[in-house]
């Protein structure tokens, strides 16, 4: 008999760095030197804030050089970093730093700066985990509660839990896995939650519970 | 029904039972708010809504207010301008006369809380108590701090660094400082007159009473007349639109009548618009909340062309009510809108005119900047949010890490 699984929500506290960018070298400096809960801060934010919006705008990065930097081919190039396939946040730096270093070495060094006012703050976040009144012990129950769990929740077990301790896949198809739902536990996994609503993939994991639990 | 309850029905009960969450963590937890003034600033009107629904989830909390005299105030309003940039002549007896009345204050105000939550730079050196307490200290800044003048940072800093914890209101406010520094955006409620959902036929007399058409296109801006929200500005954009199509301005905002700038920038506006009948310049007197709530509900598009700002709650009020906005990238305007999906961010009035004839032509798409920007609000700037973050800010006090297991 496996363990019941327990819906932990999280909440985030922004931290201000007191660190600017005006330009393409200085993103990439920053990119390169802050903590790596900055860069899952900006690679996260618009999920978090605007998590209703599809298409949602891309990370703070590319939505930046796109916007105050007037780059478009580098913002194109930045958003389309596949958040979903990284497992830990230094693999994801490194693939900014690569971008950025690829755009540098192109425009000479240079790249142009943005306007006075617009320009890029480095943030990050303090991250706040707690338990949640509901625990699941079969699947049945997990829908249920999955269909009213508050929204921090189920990012919680879908982004969270993942990339920030260096775990591959979410939490949910973890917990099919253990308890035998291993055809469930794959196509869970395979929604990319980058490219959809938090209550679009609500809905889609829901559905995808029912095909194994019919209501 | 306890006052946290009642906004159940806007954000959900789970998103109350989340903070019932967190402010658990916190039981056995007082707070201290400490300001200059008990009425009247956006300081005082968030602390009154505030305080009650803090107790109402358990938190001992208390606000209490210093007291300074004229010449005190004299010099903390030339602080406040010199924070945006003015320059103001200090001499080095006006900040010792400050910190003078702080350690007068000092004796009556602080309480013996877990957590002493400083706002602003009036009280801002209370902080000399904090060697002889157990407390952990916030200092919160308001104001817009972008390009404070170095001579009044630098003597703000030395308190400052002092602290436990820092907290600013838009991500250009912050600097390089020992402390760590937090972004806590202000908030607006959505249960306050303000804010509040309005009957239609109060909307429809609001509007007949200035004696706007409902039948024509409505632009507003519901903004202080003040020069750096540039109503001067509006009036250039809406006469560039005005030669395209059909359309009415509405420019309504309230103000101080001993604010003699004030009085000079609303003057000129209505000279600006005197032989216009379609422009409608409302002077509001304060207590106008529910006339400023449907004016912006009657509204097609509204503006907040400002030069400067601090967070720019207008742009809330005004999203919140599902409305387009078209405003300024300055202050905390760009968390607000993300430009083209919550709302548009312009740089000039030309570009400000572009948008407006887009928007009132094209009404889905105005329609959904609307609908999102309202998302966007109750995601992230209602009072609730604002609760979630204080509780999260006064636990981080007691923690260190990056990722804290509660």
């Amino acid at each position: 008999m496996s363990d019941p699984f327990r819906f932990l929500t999280r909440f985030n506290l922004t931290v201000l760095l007191g660190r600017q960018a005006k330009n393409a070298r200085e993103l990439l400096e920053g990119i390169k030197e802050v903590p790596g809960s900055s860069i899952y801060y900006h690679t996260h934010r618009f999920i978090q804030q605007h998590h209703y919006l599809s298409p949602e705008p891309p990370n703070d990065f590319a939505f930046w050089a796109t916007n105050a930097l007037s780059r478009d081919a580098l913002g194109e190039a930045l958003a389309s970093v596949d958040t979903v396939k990284f497992h830990k946040i230094e693999s994801l730096r490194e693939s900014f730093v690569t971008i950025l270093e690829s755009f540098l070495l192109d425009a000479n060094g240079r790249g142009g700066d943005c306007q006075e006012g617009e320009e890029f703050h480095f943030m990050s976040c303090r991250t706040f985990i707690l338990p949640t009144r509901h625990v699941a012990k079969d699947l049945r129950e997990f829908r249920t509660i999955l269909r009213n769990v508050g929204v921090s929740s189920l990012y919680y077990h879908i982004f969270e839990a993942g990339l920030r301790f260096d775990k591959a896949g979410n939490d949910f198809s973890h917990w099919f896995e253990a308890i035998g739902e291993k055809d469930l536990a794959r196509a869970v996994s395979r929604l990319d939650p980058y490219t959809m609503t938090l209550e679009g993939l609500r809905t889609k994991i829901i559905h995808q519970v029912s095909r194994h639990v019919p209501d | 029904m306890s006052r946290i309850e009642e906004y159940a029905p806007v954000v959900g009960a789970e998103t109350l039972a989340e903070l019932s969450l967190l402010a658990d963590k916190l039981r056995g937890r007082s707070v201290q708010h400490i300001n200059s003034t008990a009425v009247g600033g956006g300081v005082a009107e968030i602390l009154v809504r505030m305080l009650p629904l803090l107790r109402d989830l358990g938190v001992t909390a208390w606000w209490d207010v210093i007291k300074g005299n004229e010449r005190f105030f004299a010099i903390t309003k030339k602080i406040h301008n010199a924070l945006h940039g003015v320059a103001e002549p200090f001499g080095p007896e006006d900040l010792e006369y400050l910190i003078e009345v702080n350690r007068e204050n000092a004796k009556d105000v602080l309480r013996d809380a877990d957590i002493l939550f400083i706002h602003d730079p009036q009280p801002i050196a209370l902080i000399e108590e904090k060697p002889s307490r157990r407390s952990r200290w916030i200092w919160r800044c308001h104001i817009d701090f972008t390009a404070p003048r170095p001579e009044i940072w630098g003597f703000l800093k030395r308190f400052i660094d002092s602290y436990d914890a820092a907290v600013f209101s838009a991500p250009a406010f912050s600097r390089p400082l020992a402390i760590p520094q937090v972004l806590i955006s202000p908030s607006i409620d959505p249960l306050s007159d303000k804010n509040k959902e309005l009957p239609a036929d109060v909307v429809d007399s609001v509007c007949a009473r200035f004696g706007l058409d409902r039948d024509r296109p409505i632009i507003a801006q519901i903004s202080r007349f003040d020069y750096l929200k540039d109503p001067l500005g509006v009036i250039a954009a809406y006469r560039m639109v005005k030669e395209r199509m059909d359309c009415q301005l509405v420019l309504a905002g309230g103000g101080a009548t001993d604010d003699p700038e004030g009085m000079k920038v609303l003057a000129e506006v209505r000279e600006e618009a005197a032989h216009d009948a379609d422009i409608f310049v409302l002077f509001l007197p304060p207590g106008s909340d529910l006339e400023i709530n449907a004016l912006q509900r009657a509204s097609d598009v509204i503006l907040q062309k400002s030069l400067r700002e601090g967070f720019g709650l207008t742009v809330s009020e005004a999203l919140w009510k599902a409305k387009p906005v078209i405003a300024s990238a300055v202050g905390g305007i760009p968390l607000q809108i993300a430009h083209k999906h919550s709302g548009i961010l312009t740089h000039s009035v030309a570009g400000t005119a572009y948008w407006i004839k887009q928007l009132l032509n094209e009404k889905d798409y105005a329609a959904r900047l609307g609908a999102n920007g309202r998302q966007h609000i109750l995601n992230n700037f209602l009072i609730t949010r604002h609760l979630r973050d204080y509780l999260l800010l006064f636990l981080s006090l007691y923690e260190t890490k990056d990722v804290v297991f509660l």
